[in-house]
């Protein structure tokens, strides 16, 4: 028996320069930041506050970073693609070869959808509930940090394909029979496997963590008809987690057992049947959509209403339509693939399914707008990420409506206007969303806002960029190009495909300006200070503690009234020009730090990665040590430390003075 | 400023009004953590529900292999019934021991689920190995695979249940009934009990209407 199974030096790519000088660059990179950190001593800090840390803000942070890297590394993806399909056309065939082009589409969906989306949506989610909810933390402090390391766990397990082997070449879903053994014999799609099921076992836990704070630790009073709209789409999104979660996980580990032991689930001999595939993984993958957009409905939402200066309009129906909404997204998952000949009766169900999603999405649309009606509304950079977001959403939604239907499906599938669609709706949706989000939270997590002007320079330059990228795809879709193309012989397609690449480097643009904003904000933090806590004249919560907020969050829970607890508050205390009386501040209990997350990331890692090379020993001692970490950790009997009142008086007090300072501001100035 | 004044204008501290539901603030640690295990176990069942649909669509397909008439034994599945059965009823006795904080009663139940769950374990294993030393292993045809992995994930499940009794019994021996322990031991009894649900429709869908004459 081969102790290191199948890896061998063959799996290093000594002679594909490019993959070979992009794992040179970033391993210099990591060396690089790992260097400069230990030579400034800033480890006890990262492992203290960051690494170890149970403070949901801190966790939200982190998962945000990663979703950053991880957008920075999809992107160099995307604009490889778009790079390639400008010029291999006829005799050209560009520069990257079928098999390295082929995983690269398939890992720039893969790390777009699991490790950018994904990461950003729950960062975000992370950050925010507890505050908007009015309490100190999320109902599994832990959990929450084991969640994260899980996710970076998949994260890095994907990347090392980059160096060590070689990434799946069947697409972000991995359909069969193409990924089974018999057609993708290498460690591609065990990479994909592995890495999903471990990260996918982290968004789990993050989906019951995050159900259960929204429904059993809320303030007082804040009743479910009082909570603000992002809190209701979160809700949907983590139930929905719940719900779509563990069916990945089934049929992922299904098509684990076809290539690892030889079963026939999903082979084309021995009885499999490979549709049963496309069937469990959309039924995991069309909620999938909805996890990821609720909360950037959500996002939207709080932006329009901070401001138009504004209630949201028609709260309830936004609750409404965000539910049914979740309850429709399991309902349609056959339009993905109308083609495979369920029958015109079944299809038809499928796509007029499909098409009522719309209305509860245009209830959402129009309500958004009619909060502008009448309201003075601010062009700040979120605003502009939301109004952009109207614009495109609307049409995107149209040509989904337009792919709902199963005869022009059969016309449109698997072509590039489905991949415009998709982009469409996920780039002016979610990117949009989660931008905005980031934008507007900012000054909460950091305490000083982001630059305006190159915020506004990054929005252009992405919804520019945007349409130019992909409204010539909706054309070459029409006029016949199928997707995952890595050379096409018709000429005319080209200056289309040009046209697209200009577009890409449009959003590259962006994103450097992404990158330059918040460099620059960072040199000029001290004059762009958020001092009061309250940047936005925000209407939730989080907007009531300090920004930064202290790691409890709040010294006594807020006591809840009307929907709009922080703006109710805000409002009455402007009235009367005095704060609420000083209450009997008590101790506070708060969960400890824990290595649990990252010590079983790092066995999970290993177990993963011998998995992959079929390196058995080495798995069953990685799964062994995730074991015991968790028993170590459940034979602890302290998992909480005491904030001690003094200091809590003394936070709290200091907070008084500046909001007291912030109230007679705005009185005077109303 | 009276009491209903201040609510009137929302400043209160700890005495919101009444609003129904969620009006009391965050619940306790005994609420909060049984009720997210029960979620979990729901995603847990819903796992079992995509492997059960595979099961369903795939036990047709037998590739002219055995099918579950000439495989099944209603015998040994019955006495397996029984076994998990009765183990979940002496869980709950362990409970009610646990409750009382007796020692020696909640680790006699304990063990005694454990080993019932031995018993229901060693029949399911000598079952697949039967069935794979005559030729019909997981991998002769995709109803064979679904099969195994349907009822093989329960089993891998009791596995994890065992290796979760054995951890409890040598807490509580060690540490006594403090408050996080017995919360913990409400969490294994979900999921045990959910465990045997999942076993009623393994037995009814797999054996009892694969062995219909």
């Amino acid at each position: 028996m081969n102790l290191f199974g199948k890896l061998t030096w063959d799996a290093v790519p000594f002679h594909q320069p490019i993959p070979l000088i992009t794992s040179i660059v970033i391993l210099l990179a990591i060396g690089a930041v790992l260097a400069l950190v230990t030579v400034k001593g800033w480890w006890p800090y990262l492992w203290n506050e960051w690494i170890t840390s149970t403070d949901h803000k801190r966790i939200g942070v982190m998962y945000i970073v990663l979703a950053l890297v991880m957008l920075l590394r999809g992107f160099s993806d995307a604009i490889m693609m778009r790079g390639q399909q400008a010029v291999a056309v006829g005799a050209s065939h560009g520069y990257l070869p079928p098999e390295h082009y082929d995983q690269i589409f398939s890992a720039h969906g893969t790390i777009m959808i699991f490790f950018m989306a994904m990461p950003f949506i729950i960062g975000l989610m992370n950050f925010v509930i507890p505050l908007q909810l009015g309490v100190r933390d999320v109902a599994f402090p832990t959990m929450n940090n084991v969640s994260f390391w899980l996710t970076a766990s998949g994260v890095l397990l994907t990347n090392v394909s980059l160096f060590v082997g070689e990434f799946a070449r069947t697409g972000w879903l991995a359909f069969p029979p193409l990924s089974e053994i018999a057609f993708s014999p290498d460690v591609g799609v065990d990479y994909y496997l592995v890495s999903l099921q471990i990260s996918g076992i982290g968004t789990l836990l993050t989906g019951v963590n995050f159900v259960t704070t929204i429904l059993k630790i809320r303030a007082p009073g804040m009743s479910y008809m009082r909570m603000p709209v992002f809190v209701w789409t979160s809700l949907a999104s983590n139930l929905l987690i719940i719900a779509a979660f563990p069916v990945l996980t089934a049929t992922l580990a299904l098509l684990m057992l076809d290539r690892y032991l030889g079963f026939h689930f999903f082979t084309t001999d021995g009885g499999g049947n490979s549709m049963l595939y496309m069937n469990l993984i959309w039924v995991w993958g069309h909620p999938e959509v909805y996890i990821l957009i609720l909360p950037a409905f959500g996002i939207f939402s709080e932006v329009f209403a901070t401001f138009s200066g504004k209630p949201l309009f028609g709260y309830r129906s936004m609750v409404y339509a965000t539910l049914a909404i979740c309850i429709l997204s399991f309902t349609v998952w056959l339009h993905h693939f109308f083609t495979m000949g369920a029958g015109a009766n079944v299809n038809a169900i499928f796509g007029i399914a499909s098409m009522l999603i719309a209305i509860p999405t245009g209830v959402k649309i129009f309500n958004w707008l009619f909060t502008m009606y009448g309201g003075r509304v601010r062009f700040s950079v979120p605003m502009h990420w939301a109004l952009g977001f109207i614009v495109t959403f609307i049409t995107g939604g149209l040509t989904g409506v337009l792919l709902a239907m199963p005869p022009a499906d059969f016309l449109l599938h698997n072509s590039l206007f489905l991949v415009a669609h998709f982009h469409h709706v996920i780039i002016g949706g979610l990117v949009f969303g989660v931008l905005a989000g980031y934008t507007y939270w900012f000054p909460k997590a950091f305490g000083f806002t982001l630059d305006e002007r190159l915020g506004k320079a990054s929005f252009w330059c992405w919804f520019i960029g945007f349409y130019l990228a992909f409204m010539p795809l909706y054309a070459l879709g029409l006029m016949g190009a199928t997707r995952r193309m890595q050379h096409y012989d018709n000429p005319a397609w080209q200056p289309f495909m040009i046209v697209a690449f200009i577009g890409a480097l449009l959003i590259f643009a962006g994103i450097l300006l992404l990158v330059a904003q918040l460099w620059y904000s960072i040199k000029t933090r001290d004059q762009r200070r958020d001092v009061t806590g309250d940047p936005w004249d925000g209407r939730t919560l989080e907007w009531l503690t300090l920004s930064p907020p202290p790691h409890y969050n709040f010294a006594v829970l807020p006591d809840v009234h009307g929907e709009e607890a922080y703006w109710t508050r805000k409002q009455t205390a402007i009235k009367l020009d005095r704060l609420i009386e000083e209450p009997d501040y008590k101790p506070i209990e708060m969960p400890l730090n824990t290595p649990v997350g990252v010590i079983c990331a790092f066995f999970t890692s290993v177990c993963g990665f011998a998995i992959i090379w079929h390196i058995w020993w080495l798995a069953i001692a990685g799964l062994i040590g995730a074991f015991a970490i968790f028993v170590w950790y459940a034979w602890q009997d302290e998992h909480e430390h005491i904030i001690p009142v003094e200091e809590v008086r003394a936070n709290a007090r200091e907070r008084r003075r500046i909001r007291m300072e912030h109230l007679h501001e705005l009185s005077q100035s109303t | 400023m009276s009491a209903t004044e201040a609510v009137a204008i929302g400043l209160t501290h700890g005495g919101s009004e009444d609003t129904g539901l969620g009006n009391r603030g965050p619940e306790s640690k005994s609420i909060v953590v049984p009720y997210g295990f029960w979620l979990f176990v729901l995603s847990d069942i819903i796992l079992f529900s995509a492997l059960f649909a595979t099961y369903a669509s795939l036990s047709g397909a037998t590739d002219g292999g055995p099918g579950s008439q000439q495989l099944f034994d209603r015998t040994t599945v019955a006495i397996e019934t029984m076994a998990l059965l009765l183990s979940s009823f002496t869980c709950g006795l362990a409970m009610i021991a646990a409750k009382r904080s007796h020692m020696r009663w909640t680790q006699i139940w304990l063990a005694i689920t454990g080993a019932l769950g031995f018993v229901f374990l060693f029949l399911e294993l000598r079952e697949f190995a039967g069935m794979i030393s005559e030729g019909a292993g997981p991998q002769r045809s995709a109803f064979l695979s679904s099969f195994f992995t349907l009822v093989g994930c329960h089993g891998a499940h009791v596995t994890a249940g065992l290796m979760w009794i054995g951890t409890m019994m040598a807490q509580i021996w060690a540490k006594g009934f403090r408050e996080h322990i017995v919360r913990r031991l409400l969490c294994f009894s979900i999921f045990w009990h959910a465990l045997d649900i999942i076993w009623v429709a393994i037995f009814t869908i797999v054996y009892l209407i694969g062995t219909l004459p």
